[in-house]
């Protein structure tokens, strides 16, 4: 029987074929520690690093900190990278960004490398053909120091994206059709790939990656090919083995996907799983804020739409938007491309790149009672701040729409 | 393995819980002890105090999901002396071996038992048994390795020993 992609990258990484049930120990080709895992509460006093080379430091969940205990961590972080020589260190300043992001931007994420991060949504490097998960701080430790780790290898539902995305929905409304048609995938991993895929740049499958954390999935991985071999091309020089999956590989269940039938969808509050709904079916909703960033939708692309939206408009009042772009290069690029200065003139208030509001960490925190909605990763009660909150969560685009009307709306006549 | 058997009380808890509700956000800057009274304070008021060192919590589907954080380590750290669950997140599972807190997947274990019964959990061979209706039911086995660490209290003692990380004073 054939493999599925990430039982090929387990079964490279391991030396030692994989299928579904088994335990891999696997050789970690990225370990990425972020500011939490330098927090006092969680830190381990490392002595021993087996490749500094491999290692990759992101001050980023609260960056510029929040607090004492924020500033401290990043303090540890900063002796950490001097003690061992870390290269690969994004600081405060010119290379900022959210870890995730950083992964795809800066080439750290490969086709068929594996990567570790103690952030839950690290499975966004699966849209680089990467085995990328999420751990705890422990496994973090272990692969600093030992450049190794275990995975339980699950079975994989392959979603088979065909047709084209109508220019009114996004990536992001694929995912809540798939969330709540199929809800959870505990102990599952997804695979995504067919016709569609020449059609969806990384910016997209990276959304979609990213948001893999939400179906509780193992693995997100995205099939390869050249849109994505030139876009890791154009950063790094570091060879890489992408992995396809066999032509027989064994598959959980195969579901087709026909992203021309995808219309703009919202998560209801509290879940994004078995919880999505029409937008037209909660469409003037009054909102108190609405927020565009993380590593899902921080991306380029999204702050384009949002402008698309938002041009020549303006935030209704009584309504707060705020926007944080996914890295500070990305907020470069829309900056020289005309994109900040319509967000601003519209009266949304763009910050610095970090996780800010959409970990309820700083910059945007919600307050009792506040009714939200979301273009970011997660929408548990209390996610965003005060517990009462009800976060709802949309595209960008569809955020972008809400935030001019004040209250849920359809971004469709937004949209040319 | 004898030293991973439990048999104690046990309480029953629903399906999805996340780890926002084991260490809520205004908890996360706290010292692993300060966060302890945190635990399911949204979700179950006063049940750090009821519970006792030992006891074994039950749950639905996908315990745990949600975050990184070090929620496993919290419930070992209260005594929670394992954990059985229909099915439990990817990312919870790995934290619980990792931390050293016992942890079986089981499916169908939550409607095999009522809250305040007593359940006896087998690392040998995987059984879980409710000891007031003799039910029980065989739960996904935990390989070999993932025992050795669970044994060791998790990953830190083995790197601690191994010298790659400093012991905590
Ligand atoms: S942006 Fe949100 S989901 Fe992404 S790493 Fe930061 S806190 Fe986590």
């Amino acid at each position: 029987m054939g493999m599925t992609i990430i039982e090929k990258i387990l079964t490279k990484a391991g030396g030692v074929p994989v299928k579904p049930g088994d335990l891999a120990t696997v050789k970690v080709d990225v370990a990425c520690l972020f500011d939490n895992n330098f927090m006092a509460s969680v830190w381990r006093d490392v002595l021993h690093v087996e490749d500094p080379s491999k290692v990759v430091v992101v001050i980023d969940h609260r960056a510029p900190a929040a607090h004492v205990g924020s500033a401290h961590a990043h303090a540890t972080a900063r002796t950490f990278v001097e003690k061992f020589g870390i290269e690969h260190f994004h600081d405060i300043g010119y290379d900022q960004g959210i870890c995730h992001v950083l992964m795809a931007e800066h080439g750290y994420a490969r086709p068929g490398g594996v990567l570790l991060c103690s952030d839950s949504h690290t499975c966004s490097a699966g849209a680089l053909n990467c085995a990328a998960r999420g751990v705890g701080s422990p496994d973090m430790f272990y692969a600093v120091c030992k450049g190794e780790t275990w995975f339980r290898v699950g079975e994989t539902i392959r979603y088979e994206l065909t047709g084209q995305l109508p220019h009114y929905a996004f990536m992001k409304d694929v995912f809540f059709k798939i969330a709540g048609e199929y809800g959870g995938h505990v102990s599952q991993n997804v695979e995504f790939g067919g016709p569609a895929l020449g059609t969806l740049p990384i910016d997209a499958r990276r959304t979609m990656a990213t948001m893999g954390a939400e179906l509780s999935a193992e693995f997100a991985t995205f099939e390869p090919d050249d849109i994505l071999f030139d876009y890791v091309k154009e950063r790094t020089n570091v060879p890489f083995e992408p992995q396809i999956p066999d032509p027989d590989a064994d598959y959980l269940d195969k579901r087709e996907i026909n992203l021309s039938e995808i219309r703009p969808l919202v998560a209801l509050p509290d879940s994004v799983v078995n919880n999505s709904a029409n937008v037209q079916d909660v469409a003037g909703t009054r909102l108190d804020q609405c927020f565009v960033g993380s590593c899902a939708n921080g991306t380029f692309d999204d702050l384009s739409s949002v402008a698309q939206v938002l041009a020549g408009r303006r935030v209704a009042r009584g309504t707060r938007f705020i926007i944080t772009p996914g890295s500070q290069s990305i907020y470069r690029r829309a900056l020289k491309a005309g994109i900040i200065e319509i967000l601003m003139d519209a009266g949304a208030v763009v910050t610095n790149s970090t996780c800010g509001a959409c970990g309820g960490g700083h910059m945007g925190i919600v307050g009792a009672g506040d009714t939200v909605i979301t273009a970011s990763t997660r929408n548990f009660k209390g996610r965003m701040g005060d517990p009462t909150a009800k976060i709802y969560m949309g595209s960008s685009a569809t955020v972008a729409a809400s935030a001019v009307e004040g209250a849920i709306a359809d971004p469709t006549p937004y949209l040319s | 393995m004898d030293g991973l058997n439990v048999r104690a009380r046990v309480w029953k808890f629903p399906e999805n819980v996340n780890t926002d509700q084991i260490i809520p956000n205004r908890a996360y800057y706290l010292s692993p002890e300060e966060q302890l009274p945190f635990i399911f304070d949204a979700m179950r008021p006063g049940w750090v105090d009821e519970m006792k060192n030992g006891d074994i919590i039950i749950a639905e589907r996908n315990f745990g999901m949600g975050s990184s954080r070090p929620a496993a380590r919290n419930l070992a750290l209260l005594g929670v002396g394992c954990l059985v669950a229909d099915n439990i997140n990817g990312l919870f599972y790995r934290n619980s071996v990792n931390f050293g807190l016992p942890a079986i997947e089981c499916s169908g274990v939550s409607d095999m038992f009522e809250e305040g019964q007593v359940a006896e959990v087998s690392f040998q061979d995987f059984t879980i048994r409710n000891i007031d209706t003799g039910e029980s039911l065989t739960g996904r086995e935990v390989p070999k390795s993932l025992l050795r660490i669970l044994k060791a209290g998790g990953l830190y003692p083995l790197l601690e020993d191994e010298g790659m990380i400093a012991l905590v004073e």
